[in-house]
C-alpha cells in the first residue's frame, strides 16, 4: 500500500477474484488476481473446489478394478485416456499379455477421445477469446465421436470401457466403418477451423506473445502435453517412451514455433493442438488397417486382481499431457496407494511465472491455452 | 540410459554410502530410499550431475507407512537428454516429519509438496507457501494418513449423509 | 418537400413520441429473435424453434414475459438511486436521439436544424449511463466494465465525428431530412441513386471508417470489451436482473438501430428509393429507410457471430493510431474533392 501524502488519497492496487463463478476459469478455479488498472501484477490460483477425494477412493474401494470409473471422472472430457493408464500399469503389476485386437481398439479410442478432448479445448479457447462460432462447430465434430463411444461403451462422456487385461465389452459392429468414416469427413474440417479461427488476424493479435514460456521454464515446471511441445520441446510419450502399440505407428510429433509471434507463446500450444488431431487421425487410420477383426477381448481379464508387493510409476499421453499413476501394492485386494499425477494440475502451477504484467484479457487466454480441466487439478 | 544401480553407483560415489539404501518390490520398479537431511544435496546433484541430468519431476507422491509410523515421499524423476529415469525415496518418522523442500530444484514440486502436505501432514522446509491446497485452510486431519478420521462438522455443516 | 407536420399541441406531441418508441420496440422484438436466428444459421443449427410454432417467432415474447417477471434484485451495497436509474437513463438516451432521425419522407419527429450534432451529443449521455451502472453495481467486474466503456466510447466519437464531419463538408447541413433530401434522384451515370457514398471515393472510406466506430459505440464484438462475457462476467451489466437488465438490452439494440439508421441517412441515401420515382413516397420511404438500416444491423450481427474480440489496448490502439488519423486525413481530401469537382 503506498500512501500519497500530498493529496491524503489512498492508493491501493486492486484485488479482484476471477472465478470460482467465472464463465472462463473452465470449472470451478479461483484465480486472485491483483491489478494495477487492468495490468496483473500477480497472480494466485486457489483450487480444491472440485476435489472428490480420489485417492482416498482408490485405497478403499477394496478392488483395484473399481478404481477405474473414478479414473473416469478425474479428466471427465478424456476419461478413455485417463482408464488407459491406469490399465496399463496393472497390467504390468500383474504381467498380463493383452491380446492383439484390445490393444487396436484402445489405441483407437484413445486416440478418437484425443480429437474429442482437443477439439473441446480448441472450441473453449475461442470462445474465450469471443468467439463463439468456432466452439459450436467443434461442438459438432465431437458430437460425432461421443456417438461412436456411445454405440461401443453405452455412455458419452464416462465410460468405463477398458478394463485390466482387455475391454468390458467387445465394439459395436459398425465400429471400423463408423471410425472411418469420421476421419474421412472430419480432415477437410481442420482446414476449415484453420481458416476460421487459427489464422484470423484478430486471435493472432490476442494470443501472440502472450503467455510465454520459455523451453527452460516448461522443463522446470514438468509441464508436459501440449504445453511444453508449445514451447518447442518435441517430447510426446507416445514416441520416446512407448507404451502400448504406440510404436507401430507412423505420426509426427508437432511442435510450436514461435510461427506468428514468440516460441513458446498461447498460439503455439494452441496450433499443437490442431495440428496433433492430424496426427491422431493417421494414427487411427493406421490402427483400422492393423486391427484384427476377430478375437475375444475379455479373454485375458483376470478373475481376480491382487498383484505382488511392489510399486511402479505408469505414464501416459493424454490430451493434457502426462498423466502419471503411481501405484503401490501391498498384496491386498485394494491398492495400497494410488496416486494420480495430474498435468494440469501442474500446468495450473505455473500460471503466475507466465503471466505476471499481462491483461485481464490475457489471462482467460492464458488459462485457455493449458486447457486446463478442473476434475482432474483437484481430483 | 542408466539403470538404478547405476545412479546408485554415483550417489555413493559423491556422497558415501550410508545415506543411500536400494529398495524394490517382487514386482515393479526399485527406487533408492535417500536420508532425509542429504535429499536437498542428492536432488540437486542429480539434477545437475552430466551423468545423470535428471532435468525432470514427474510425480511427487506422499505416503503413509502405518506399520512403521513413517511418512514418506516417492520423487519419479526423468531425464529428457539422457532419457533414463530414477525413482527416490524419503521417510521420516510420524513424530518428526521434516523433509527438506525440493521447490528450489524442481519448480514443480511447489505445488506437489503442499499437496503431500495436506494429505499427509508432513513438513517441508524451506517452502516458499506452505499451505494447504485443496482442502479448505481449516479442515481437520490430513486424509490420505491410514488412520485417518473425518470431522463430523465442518463449520457447523455435517460431513456425512 | 413541406411534408413535415407542425407540432404544437400535447397529444401531437405524444402522438410523434409514440412512433419511434413503437418502432423501437417493435425493432428490438424482432432483431432480438432475429440475431439468434441468425446466429443459428451462422452456427449451422437452429435457433429457437419453440415457442409461438412458425421458427419460435414468439421466443422473444417469451422472453420479455419472464424478465417482467423476474424479481429485481438491487445489492445490499449498491448505491441505489444510481443503479436504479442508470438503465433508464440508458435507454432515455438512444431513445430521445430518435427525434431527429427522418423515419420517412413525410415524417421526422423533429426537423430542427442542428440534427446531426444534437444526435452526437444525446448519445453521449449512454457513456454515462453506463459509467453510472458500473460504479453503482458496488462490484468490480462492473466498475472495470464501466472504464472500459469510458474509454473506449470517448475514444471511438472521435472518429464518428469526423467521418460524419466529411458528409457535413458534402451536404452542408446539419438536419438530417436536408441531407436525406439531398441524396434524391438518379443521376450518377443515368441509373446509380445520387447517394453520398456513390458520389465521392473518399466517402467510401469515410463509410468504412465511420462503420468500424459504430460497432466500437454500440459495443458489437469484436469491441464488445464493456460487457465481455469470458473476461468480465458480463461487465457493467453483472448485477442487473429482470426488468433493468432488459432495459440495458433494449438501449443497446436501440444504439444499434440508431447508429445503423444514422449511417443509412449519411451514406446511403436514407429514405430515398434506389430505384428513383418508382417505389416512393412516404409509406415506401419508410420501407427503404428501415431496409438500410436493418441491412447494417444485420452485417453487426453477421460479424458478432464471426469473429473475436479485441483486447483493451488493441482496441485503444485501433482507434487512436489507425481510424483517428486516417479519418481526418479522409476529411481533407473529401474537401478537397468537393472543391476541385
Amino acid at each position: 500500500m503506498i500512501t500519497d501524502t500530498d493529496q491524503n488519497i489512498e492508493k491501493k492496487e486492486m484485488v479482484i477474484n476471477m472465478g470460482p463463478q467465472h464463465p472462463s476459469t473452465h470449472g470451478v478455479l479461483r484465480l486472485e488476481l491483483v491489478l494495477n488498472g487492468e495490468v496483473i501484477t500477480n497472480v494466485k490460483p486457489f483450487i480444491g473446489y472440485l476435489h472428490r477425494c480420489f485417492e482416498k477412493y482408490a485405497e478403499e474401494v477394496k478392488d483395484y478394478s473399481k478404481v477405474i470409473p473414478y479414473t473416469d471422472r478425474m479428466d471427465y472430457v478424456s476419461a478413455m485416456n485417463q482408464e488407459h493408464g491406469y490399465v496399463l500399469g496393472m497390467e504390468r503389476m500383474l504381467e498380463i499379455e493383452v491380446p492383439e485386437r484390445v490393444e487396436y481398439i484402445r489405441v483407437i479410442v484413445a486416440e478418437l477421445q484425443r480429437i474429442a478432448s482437443h477439439l473441446l479445448g480448441i472450441g473453449a479457447f475461442g470462445l474465450d477469446l469471443g468467439a463463439f462460432t468456432p466452439f459450436l462447430y467443434c461442438f459438432t465434430e465431437r458430437e460425432k465421436i461421443l456417438d461412436i463411444f456411445e454405440k461401443t461403451s453405452g455412455a458419452r462422456l464416462l465410460y468405463n470401457y477398458m478394463a485390466v487385461g482387455g475391454l468390458m465389452r467387445d465394439v459395436h459392429k459398425d465400429f471400423k466403418t463408423e471410425t472411418a468414416d469420421f476421419v474421412k469427413t472430419f480432415r477437410p474440417k481442420i482446414k476449415e477451423l484453420n481458416d476460421l479461427l487459427s489464422y484470423n488476424q484478430i486471435f493472432i493479435d490476442r494470443t501472440a506473445k502472450i503467455g510465454v514460456l520459455p523451453e527452460k521454464v516448461a522443463l522446470n515446471y514438468a509441464a508436459s502435453g501440449p504445453v511444453l511441445r508449445g514451447s518447442g520441446v518435441k517430447w510426446d510419450l507416445r514416441k520416446d517412451d512407448p507404451y502400448s502399440i504406440y510404436d507401430r505407428f507412423d505420426f509426427d510429433i508437432p511442435v510450436g514455433s514461435g510461427e506468428v509471434g514468440t516460441l513458446g507463446d498461447c498460439w503455439d500450444r494452441y496450433i499443437v493442438r490442431v495440428r496433433e488431431m492430424e496426427q491422431s487421425l493417421r494414427i487411427i487410420e493406421q490402427a483400422l488397417d492393423g486391427m484384427p477383426d476377430e478375437g475375444d477381448v475379455m479373454e485375458a481379464i483376470p478373475k481376480r486382481i491382487r498383484p505382488n508387493e511392489g510399486e511402479l510409476y505408469v505414464r501416459t499421453e493424454t490430451p493434457r499431457g502426462e498423466l502419471g499413476y503411481y501405484i503401490v501394492s501391498d498384496k491386498s485386494a485394494n491398492p495400497f496407494r494410488v496416486k494420480a499425477r495430474a498435468p494440469s494440475f501442474v500446468h495450473l502451477s505455473m500460471l503466475p511465472a507466465i503471466s505476471n504484467g499481462a491483461l485481464i484479457a490475457d489471462m482467460v487466454a492464458i488459462v485457455g491455452s493449458i486447457d486446463i480441466v478442473l476434475g482432474e487439478v483437484d481430483r | 540410459m542408466k539403470s538404478t544401480e547405476e545412479i546408485l553407483e554415483i550417489l555413493v560415489q559423491q556422497f558415501g554410502e550410508e545415506h543411500f539404501t536400494l529398495g524394490g518390490g517382487d514386482i515393479g520398479e526399485q527406487w533408492i530410499t535417500i536420508s532425509s537431511a542429504l535429499l536437498a544435496d542428492a536432488a540437486k546433484f542429480l539434477r545437475d550431475d552430466e551423468r545423470t541430468q535428471l532435468d525432470f519431476l514427474m510425480c511427487l507422491s506422499g505416503v503413509h507407512y502405518p506399520k512403521e509410523e513413517e511418512l514418506g515421499v516417492t520423487y519419479h524423476t526423468h531425464s529428457t537428454v539422457l532419457r533414463h529415469k530414477l525413482t527416490f525415496k524419503v521417510r521420516v518418522p510420524e513424530s518428526k516429519p521434516n523433509i527438506p523442500s525440493l521447490e528450489s530444484v524442481w519448480k514443480t514440486a511447489d505445488w506437489h509438496e503442499r499437496e503431500a502436505y495436506d494429505m499427509f501432514g508432513m513438513t517441508f522446509d524451506n517452502h516458499p507457501n506452505h499451505t494447504r491446497i485443496l482442502c479448505p485452510e481449516d479442515w481437520e486431519g490430513h486424509p490420505l494418513r491410514k488412520d485417518y478420521v473425518q470431522q463430523d462438522f465442518y463449520q457447523g455443516i455435517t460431513t456425512r449423509e | 418537400m413541406n411534408t413535415i407536420v407542425n407540432i404544437t399541441s400535447l397529444p401531437s406531441i405524444l402522438l410523434h413520441a409514440a412512433i419511434p418508441l413503437t418502432i423501437i420496440l417493435v425493432y428490438a422484438l424482432v432483431a432480438i429473435w432475429g440475431e439468434r436466428k441468425i446466429a443459428g444459421f451462422i452456427q449451422d443449427r437452429l435457433g429457437p424453434m419453440r415457442v409461438g410454432g412458425f421458427h419460435g417467432w414468439a421466443q422473444s415474447i417469451a422472453d420479455l414475459l419472464k424478465l417482467i417477471q423476474k424479481e429485481d434484485i438491487i445489492p445490499t451495497d449498491a448505491s441505489r438511486f444510481l443503479f436504479k436509474f442508470a438503465p433508464f437513463m440508458m435507454f432515455a438516451a438512444s431513445y430521445a436521439a430518435f427525434a431527429v432521425i427522418p423515419f420517412s419522407s413525410s415524417y421526422i419527429g423533429s426537423n430542427i436544424n442542428i440534427g446531426v450534432f444534437y444526435l452526437l451529443a444525446v448519445t453521449s449521455i449512454l457513456t454515462l449511463s453506463i459509467i453510472m451502472a458500473g460504479w453503482a453495481s458496488n462490484n468490480k467486474w462492473s466498475l472495470l466494465g464501466g472504464m472500459r466503456s469510458a474509454a473506449q466510447m470517448v475514444s471511438y466519437e472521435v472518429p464518428t465525428i469526423a467521418t460524419v464531419l466529411t458528409v457535413i463538408v458534402v451536404s452542408g447541413s446539419l438536419n438530417l431530412m436536408t441531407v436525406t433530401e439531398m441524396q434524391s434522384g438518379n443521376d450518377i451515370l443515368g441509373f446509380i441513386p445520387n447517394w453520398f457514398i456513390f458520389q465521392n471515393p473518399f466517402l467510401i472510406v469515410a463509410f468504412i471508417i465511420f462503420f468500424i466506430s459504430i460497432l466500437a459505440e454500440s459495443h458489437r464484438v469484436p469491441f464488445d470489451l464493456p460487457e465481455s462475457e469470458s473476461e468480465l462476467v458480463a461487465g457493467y451489466q453483472t448485477e442487473y436482473s429482470g426488468m433493468r437488465w432488459a432495459m440495458f438490452m433494449l438501449a443497446e439494440y436501440a444504439d444499434m438501430l440508431l447508429l445503423s439508421l444514422l449511417g443509412a441517412v449519411l451514406f446511403f441515401g436514407g429514405w430515398n428509393s434506389p430505384f428513383g420515382e418508382f417505389l416512393s413516397g412516404p409509406f415506401w420511404s419508410f420501407f427503404w429507410f428501415m431496409l438500410k438500416g436493418l441491412l447494417l444491423v444485420f452485417v453487426m450481427m453477421w460479424i458478432r457471430w464471426t469473429l473475436p474480440r479485441y483486447r483493451v489496448d488493441q482496441l485503444m490502439h485501433i482507434c487512436w493510431s489507425i481510424l483517428i488519423p486516417l479519418s481526418f486525413i479522409n476529411l481533407v481530401l473529401v474537401a478537397l474533392w468537393e472543391l476541385i469537382f
